[in-house]
């Protein structure tokens, strides 16, 4: 019988990532609906010692697979690795954060395993001894409840910045274990052989508290200087719609959509964007959504919280040195 | 280079998602149905690989009878053959069962490169494309926004946009590739691209002609069950920030901000 709740620790370089603390702490929710421990899979080399921190968070124990070829992600090497563990000990969820690495591995396991999984979720709860996961489909256009039949364990990834992350209690630790594996040099195909680093230095959209995006109402790619003053003042990552990406402003990687990311930050701001449905679908778990458009039948003002109806032109720079009054006081 | 595409018929994105009486599926009847978006990057560079190292590009599809319109957009965009899994018995099937059929149908072909698209815009999965790597046995990449074919056509480099950078990764062929925007801008059809796909080759297989137990398709080999569709939580217009300038509007706004939302 399936027994345990398992997440999946995400480190780069030896950093515990943020979605980390997020899944552990959802995880946690869930062993407790259960009334099962709480395991974290750690995989790195010389990651060790992060482990028992880990703890705090609400992980029983931290099974730490350490390894020099698991130093840096690869699909090959870390679903090899967590599926001969996952087989050995029959968890009965199994819960991943939906990130860029999460994604890719949970994909990659659910193969090797067989079982079905629940991609990019935003709440979970325990029925009748079942995980029952929700998700945004159509890009949030509509919700989803799905549960699992005959397949163990129950796997499912969460959505960045939806978890809420429990208050790390430092008298709480998890006992850490050294993980048992085979690796075989042969399973291991791919190579990373370089990492462009983003020069720009920005929290990714997808893991960004707040945005600031721009739409076709920019009408230049040299207009973005006033998203980014008031983005670097609130500690915001600039988006675009699909317009202003079309028009070769900003580049695809800071689409927001159904066609390009799909967001849930704590503020978003859209500056001289219609709101079309694809756009909308994409940022619509936003918390607080706030439109700036001339145009007051905009769409987009329909699904924001506050809206302002003018010319960003002379709005957004106002707003920049109305918000500096808040944050330098 | 031989190279197979996946392509999954989704609702255009324009599709307002309505909510059919049984709670547990959308209502179907007015959707335009169009290529899966990712797909059509699928498709595009699929074809630039060919027209480099020559070979022949095979789009698959799975699904009812209206996927074949789509496979004839691909191969009108220049593909050469196309193959479409149709069996009722695979109607509600789940990702793992559709990723089997699709793997099965692939094994049977001479393929170097296969593409799949990043994720569905329908059910936002993003797995069928690694589980048929899986099946497969071969590696995959997924989220590629740069492909580059090594010159003895035996290995590929890729670039794949993480959180904060970019990884560029160098794998053996054959390889799974799944597509992200900013690839390529995907060629349209034209006009004797259309006429000219009417004429080529089309497969059709149902699951017996693969080889495989209906059993393990379809809604009733389900492993991730839905068990409600739901509208998304309802989205009220909110306030209007009222002032005479937009200096009054800005401060306005600011404070709501700082105040009653407390973002800032
Ligand atoms: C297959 C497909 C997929 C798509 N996917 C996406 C997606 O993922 N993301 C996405 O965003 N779109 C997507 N789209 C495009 C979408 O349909 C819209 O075309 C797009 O979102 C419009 O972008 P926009 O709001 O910037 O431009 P517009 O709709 O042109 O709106 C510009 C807005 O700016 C306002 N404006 C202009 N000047 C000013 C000013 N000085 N001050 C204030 N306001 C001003 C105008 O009033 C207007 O409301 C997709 C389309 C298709 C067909
Ligand atoms: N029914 C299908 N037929 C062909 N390809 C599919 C099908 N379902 C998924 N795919 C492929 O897998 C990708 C991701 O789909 P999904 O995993 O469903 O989000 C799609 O873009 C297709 O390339």
């Amino acid at each position: 019988m399936a027994q345990g709740v398992w997440t999946i620790a995400e480190q780069r370089g030896g950093e515990i990532r943020k979605i980390t603390y997020e899944i552990i702490s959802e995880g946690r929710r869930l062993a407790d609906a259960l009334g099962q421990d709480l395991t974290v899979l750690l995989l790195g080399s010389n990651i060790k010692e992060k482990a028992a921190e880990l703890g705090n968070y609400g992980a029983d124990k931290v099974l730490v697979a350490d390894d020099p070829r698991l130093e840096a992600y690869t699909t090959d090497a870390y679903a090899s690795v967590i599926s001969e563990l996952v087989k050995a000990d029959d968890p009965a969820i199994l819960l991943l954060g939906a990130s860029a690495e999460g994604k890719d591995l949970s994909a990659r396991l659910s193969g090797k395993l067989g079982v079905g999984m629940a991609q990019d979720c935003t709440a979970f709860a325990v029925e009748d001894g079942n995980l029952v996961a929700t998700r945004p489909i159509y890009a949030g256009k509509a919700y989803a409840r799905v549960t699992f039949e005959n397949s163990w364990p129950q796997m499912a990834t969460a959505r960045p910045k939806v978890m809420d992350i429990n208050e790390p209690d430092t008298s709480r630790s998890a006992e850490v274990l050294d993980a048992a594996f085979s690796l075989d040099d042969g399973a291991l195909k791919t190579k990373v052989v370089d990492v462009l680093k983003d020069e720009s230095g920005k929290v990714d959209l997808t893991e960004a508290d707040k945005i600031v995006s721009g739409g076709r109402g920019m009408k230049g790619p040299e207009n973005y200087k006033i998203l980014e003053d008031l983005a670097d003042l609130i500690g915001a990552t600039v988006g675009a719609s699909r317009s202003a990406v079309d028009a070769g402003w900003r580049p695809h990687s800071d689409q927001v959509g159904q066609t390009g990311k799909v967001v849930s930050p704590g503020l978003y701001i859209a500056c001289g964007i219609s709101g079309a449905i694809q756009h909308l679908a994409g940022m619509s778990t936003s918390k607080v959504i706030v439109a700036i458009n001339k145009d007051a039948d905009a769409p987009i003002f329909q699904k924001a919280d506050y809206g302002v109806v003018g010319d960003l032109f002379d709005v957004v720079p106002a707003l920049t040195e109305e918000v500096k009054k808040y944050i330098e006081s | 280079m031989n190279i197979i595409v996946c392509l999954k018929q989704v609702p255009d994105t324009e599709t307002q998602i309505k909510v059919g009486s049984d709670g547990k599926s959308i209502v179907t009847d007015d959707i335009k149905w169009v290529m899966n978006p990712y797909d059509e990057h699928g498709v595009e560079e699929a074809l630039r690989i060919k027209e480099k190292f020559g070979g022949e590009v095979t789009i698959v599809g799975l699904g009812p009878k209206r996927v074949t319109e789509s496979i004839r957009t691909a191969l009108a965009m220049g593909a050469d053959k196309g193959m479409l899994i149709s069996d009722e018995a695979l109607e509600g099937s789940d990702s793992l069962a559709v990723a089997k059929a699709l793997a099965a149908a692939i094994k049977e072909l001479d393929y170097d490169l296969i593409f799949s698209g990043q994720r569905g815009v329908d059910d936002d999965m993003g797995v069928v494309g690694a589980n048929i790597a899986e099946l497969l046995d071969i590696p995959q990449l997924s989220v590629i926004d740069k492909v580059e074919v090594a010159e003895d056509g035996k290995s590929v480099k890729v670039n794949r946009p993480i959180e904060g950078s970019t990884l560029v990764i160098e794998s053996p062929l054959p390889a799974l590739i799944t597509t992200q925007k900013g690839l390529n801008e995907p060629r349209y059809a034209s006009l004797p691209g259309i006429m000219k796909a009417k004429k080529k080759p089309f497969d059709e297989k149902t699951l017996s002609d693969l080889g495989l137990d209906a059993a393990e398709f379809g809604e009733g080999a389900r492993k991730v069950k839905v068990l409600e569709i739901k509208p998304p939580p309802a989205r009220e217009a909110g306030k209007i920030v009222e002032g005479e300038t937009p200096q009054e509007k800005a401060a306005g706004l600011a404070k709501l901000l700082h105040d009653e939302a407390k973002v800032i």
